[in-house]
């Protein structure tokens, strides 16, 4: 099926792809590049924070297999602020496109991380607060959580947008970093905020590595230091009714990011689902640039000290 | 009167909540946009303190050597990832701007390796400077060696600004 529907994926171009488009040319006129150094992860969270002052402007697609339905390609843009060095403010404006269906705008999500110790320990905690406002179209799978299993994404889209989920998401981002090694695991609660609805469990966890721990001395694209190597896994487990691994769903990814000299980051993430109640295939790509002095920009316009 | 309770239906509610998270977020923003002011307005008299966090540094992480001492390939990596990394807070000579300070600065310039990378790896977070331990040990280090050659130049032009 995948096969079948995949030169659609080609060929259409995304509202998301293209206010992507607008919005890294407006803020490639603006403000200056900065060279980041990324994490891999698409799920999995670390605990470095967005430098103060800084933009990151990231668009990631997600192209995901449906058996019993059309296979999707959901995407989104996110828009992650440093306010402080222990705080990083994140917008994100998520959409898909199901194929043979239609294409529609899913909802909104609006995240905060707080860094709760000042320096590096061997574990290093990160709170994450996130609120959301989407479609029961939506199908980034940025979390997968308590029960969710491949067929709820399989009716049509005016089927699915009919649902609306208005969530509270509180994730423990625990992270270390040793000898080049970076683990990360984070504990997820939700909650949706129909009192009726339960709090919902899952988890995402990660391991990767720079290619190279040394930097060449010379400005390259292939050198082995901008490329950082990992896998992730991620997954349900369930809800206050029926907590466990029952009923749920669970991905493992091997992911990677290039960092590149032109201060672009690219990455690639193909999930495996694990079990039957997982999509066979999620295949996914981002493209990112930092943008430093985004913070001294707005203060121009609005009025500050030049 | 059902008008009245229909506020409180389930679907209404969705609304309120709607429209509440909206109004913290616009508050949470303003308290970040009025954070980042104040920590700009404070960012200069922090700077002393940034030093400061120098000598906060432990003992056995100021005895710490560098690997790369004097390796003459080690300043150019170092200079690179300064480029990429550090030069949009400390300026492009070091010499200090908006938001970081002068790393040509006695206080600096005096610091053993060892404090310089436990700055490095530690940042000096509630006064703007972030961890850069997601850098692996070796590039840390690198940076390191790029600004102990500073000091180098720094001892012979003794021309970086001192208020900053």
């Amino acid at each position: 099926m995948g096969a079948r529907v995949c030169p659609q994926l080609v060929r259409r171009k995304s509202p998301g792809f293209i206010f992507m488009v607008l919005a890294f040319s407006l803020l490639f006129c603006l403000s200056s590049p900065t060279q980041a150094q990324e994490s891999p992860y698409i799920v999995t969270y670390d605990h470095y924070l967005e430098e103060p002052g800084s933009l990151e402007v990231e668009y990631f697609s997600t192209f995901g297999t449906q058996r019993g339905g059309n296979d999707f390609d959901a995407f989104w843009t996110e828009f992650e602020f440093g306010v402080t060095a222990w705080w990083t403010t994140e917008v994100y404006l998520a959409g898909q496109t199901t194929f043979n269906d239609s294409t529609i705008f899913t909802g909104f999500r609006w995240e905060n991380r707080f860094r709760l110790l000042q320096r590096e320990h061997v574990v290093n905690p990160v709170l994450y607060i996130e609120y959301e406002n989407t479609s029961g179209a939506d199908k980034i799978l940025k979390e997968v959580e308590g029960h969710d299993v491949e067929s709820d994404y399989a009716p049509s889209n005016a089927v699915l947008r009919k649902e609306h989920d208005h969530e509270l998401e509180l994730k423990l981002l625990l992270s270390s970093t040793f000898k080049g090694w970076n683990v990360a695991v984070n504990p997820i609660v939700t909650k949706n905020l129909l009192p009726s609805e339960p709090w919902e469990f899952a988890y995402a966890a990660g391991v990767s590595r720079p290619l190279a721990l040394k930097a060449s001395p010379n400005r390259c694209n292939f050198c082995p230091e901008n490329f950082i190597a990992g896998v992730e896994m991620y997954g349900g487990l369930g809800d206050t009714q029926s907590a466990g691994l029952r009923g749920t769903s669970h991905y493992v990814a091997p992911v990677v990011a290039w960092n590149l000299p032109s201060d672009w980051t690219v990455r690639f993430s193909s999930g495996f689902g694990l079990n039957d109640n997982s999509h066979r295939l999620l295949l996914r790509w981002g493209l990112s640039r930092e943008f430093s002095g985004f913070g001294e920009l707005v203060e121009r316009w609005l009025g500050g000290r030049p | 009167m059902k008008a009245r309770f229909a506020l409180f239906r389930p679907t209404a509610r969705i609304g309120w909540v709607t429209i509440g998270a909206i109004l913290v977020g616009i508050g949470i923003f303003g308290a970040a946009w009025a954070a980042a002011q104040k920590e700009d307005a404070a960012a200069s008299k922090n700077r002393k303190s940034t030093y400061a966090a120098l000598a906060e540094a432990p003992e056995k992480a100021r005895e710490k050597r560098n690997p790369f001492a004097g390796d003459a390939q080690a300043v150019a990596a170092g200079g690179k990832l300064f480029e990429q990394h550090c030069v949009q807070c400390h300026g492009r000579n070091a010499a200090g701007a908006k938001y970081g300070p002068s790393l040509l600065r006695e206080e600096v310039q005096q610091a053993t390796p060892g404090m310089l990378f436990w700055i490095l790896t530690n940042g000096v977070v509630r006064r703007g400077m972030p961890v850069w331990s997601k850098l692996p040990e070796q590039e840390r280090w690198q940076i390191v060696t790029f600004l102990e050659s500073l000091k180098l130049q720094s001892t012979t032009a003794q021309s970086g600004p001192r208020n900053q």
